[in-house]
């Protein structure tokens, strides 16, 4: 058990870094991948009874990139890069001991990892490759792991992944961290937000337990980004979004699969360590930037994690949060949660008199419904409730919601 | 590596006319632009083309050859002009898309994958 731990511990947390470093070396991402999955291989084969060495990481470099020398020293056009990335081998023409291999300082180790990171999401690969990349190179993730874990074929997953690295050769896409570095790290956020989101809404259809966990993975690799990019407070406050809702993910659904609205939620169970780790994060950069969408999503969640009861809600603070938000990344679904809240405030008219100017770029979203249903109901117009809520019960393709909304119409 | 950076723009937009002052300021932007790439070494070659009532395509199927009037596609955003330029890499290619002033047109970035030798035989540029 040690071993595997130690194995799944080497994929997950070292090998990205492994991949990084060797990627940066030798200019050659596919390379590195492949250098640094052989040596993964290797490790599962070896490690059971050779045991687990002193140092993991350093032996996935070593092992990955003897493995990176030999494929190059088997192309004879790769002479030139040979020589760049290892000199010393021009002449011993054989790696003799592990000591040869150069040694890595822990400052080339973040830099290496950031371009990896600004690689995976760079602007000319689509963001389902960027996603499927960040998780594969960076997470080290397997493809089958990611397939199985986005519902996907694996061979569909694999094909992205293959055409993302030729793409990244033919075209020439750079392991280079640009001047302009914001709307760069802006993709890299998104990705994985998109990586949470999946995790989160997809909690509870499969019973699958081999099936990773994308909440953890896209919680570890924020992490990773935000030792990468110390000060930048959007990193700081999607990791802060994602510990919160990480914090009462086991409460949203009940032992049936079956949905639990936030009020109804057992608090209790609400995981208070990464609630208090997320409130010290934003306490921490509070006011250093001007907020941006991400920290003001952590500010509005926060409000949800520290109250003591649905009652204690600051429903007036979430609402002017919302505002905040639709001002620097507006948004008709952010309209939908503004209305929502101002609702929770001042009474279901207030949030139906602004639902009515949504209706027209929410009408084929089911939450559009559901929640003009929810406020139909509070203002007493059940006949309205009722066709709202069979409205989006006909647009949810989610079973657990289509459940929910089976209950909300039978119950008006 | 060599990229091409294809310019596209709205032909039923009319652009400036000669004498109007927007259209030196075109011609100078212009300019500037093509001064900068040039002094920087990264151009190989560029140019603007007519626009595409002055085409004429040459559809090739199972060998036969039809002689056909207009682009190869009735497209509202039309290639306008190109230029050929030799970078480091992909970002540095992007760098220059963003500064040519194609006003609101766009400029798709393609690596170029074969060129011929000196002999006239193509090669594979990687």
């Amino acid at each position: 058990m040690a071993v595997a731990d130690a194995l799944t511990r080497l994929a997950r947390e070292e090998s990205g870094q492994v991949l990084a470093l060797l990627a940066g070396r030798f200019g050659d991402v596919d390379l590195a991948d492949d250098c640094v999955q052989d040596a993964l291989v290797q490790a599962v084969e070896s490690w059971p009874a050779d045991g687990i060495p002193d140092n993991p990481a350093g032996w996935l470099y070593r092992v990955a990139y003897n493995r990176a020398i030999d494929r190059l020293r088997r192309t004879a056009s790769a002479d030139r890069r040979v020589r760049a990335a290892a000199p010393e081998l021009t002449d011993a023409g054989r790696l003799r001991r592990e000591e040869e291999v150069p040694i890595v300082e822990e400052t080339e180790v973040g830099d290496e990892q950031l371009r990896l990171m600004l690689l995976c999401c760079h602007p000319s690969l689509d963001q389902d490759t960027q996603v499927a990349l960040t998780l594969r190179l960076l997470g080290g993730l397997t493809t089958s792991e990611i397939a199985a874990a986005f519902l996907l074929p694996e061979p569909t997953l694999a094909q992205r992944i293959v055409r993302a690295k030729r793409n990244i050769r033919d075209a020439r896409i750079p392991l280079s961290i640009p001047a302009d570095l914001s709307p760069r790290v802006d993709a890299v956020l998104t990705v994985l937000y998109l990586v949470f989101n999946e995790g989160y809404l997809a909690r509870g259809e499969s019973q699958d337990a081999v099936r990773v966990s994308l909440v953890d993975e896209a919680v570890r690799l924020t992490g990773v980004a935000r030792s990468l990019l110390p000060g930048n407070a959007e990193v700081e406050g999607l990791l802060a979004l994602e510990l919160y809702h990480r914090a009462r993910l086991d409460t949203r659904l009940d032992g049936a699969g079956d949905i639990v609205q936030l009020a109804d939620q057992d608090r209790s169970r609400w995981d208070g360590a990464l609630i208090a780790e997320a409130n010290g994060i934003l306490m921490r950069v509070l006011g250093r930037d001007p907020a941006g969408p991400f920290q003001l999503q952590a500010l509005i969640a926060s409000q949800h994690a520290n109250a003591a009861t649905p009652a204690d809600t600051d429903w007036t603070l979430i609402a002017d949060l919302y505002v905040r938000l639709l001002e620097v990344a507006p948004s008709p679904v952010v309209a939908l949660n503004h209305a929502v809240a101002v609702a929770m405030a001042d009474g279901p008219r207030a949030g139906l008199a602004l639902l009515d100017g949504l209706g027209a770029a929410l009408a084929s979203y089911h939450l559009y419904h559901a929640s003009r249903g929810e406020m139909l109901a509070r203002a007493g117009d059940r006949d309205g409730a009722r066709a709202s809520f069979v409205t989006a019960r006909g647009l949810a393709v989610n079973p657990a919601e289509q459940r929910h909304l089976d209950r909300r119409i039978a119950g008006v | 590596m060599q990229y091409l950076l294809i310019i596209t723009q709205d032909e039923t937009i009319p652009g400036p006319q000669p004498g109007e002052p927007a259209f030196d300021a075109s011609i100078r932007a212009w300019g500037d632009f093509t001064r900068e790439i040039m002094q920087s070494g990264a151009l190989v070659s560029g140019a603007s083309l007519q626009p595409t009532s002055t085409a004429t395509t040459v559809r090739q199927v199972a060998g036969v050859n039809s002689i056909v009037d207009g682009p190869f596609a009735e497209t509202k955003e039309q290639f306008a002009g190109y230029y050929l330029i030799d970078v480091a890499d992909l970002d540095a290619a992007l760098e220059w898309a963003k500064k040519v002033p194609a006003g609101d047109g766009s400029i798709e970035v393609r690596p170029v994958s074969m060129m011929p030798d000196a002999a006239g035989n193509p090669q594979f540029v990687n």
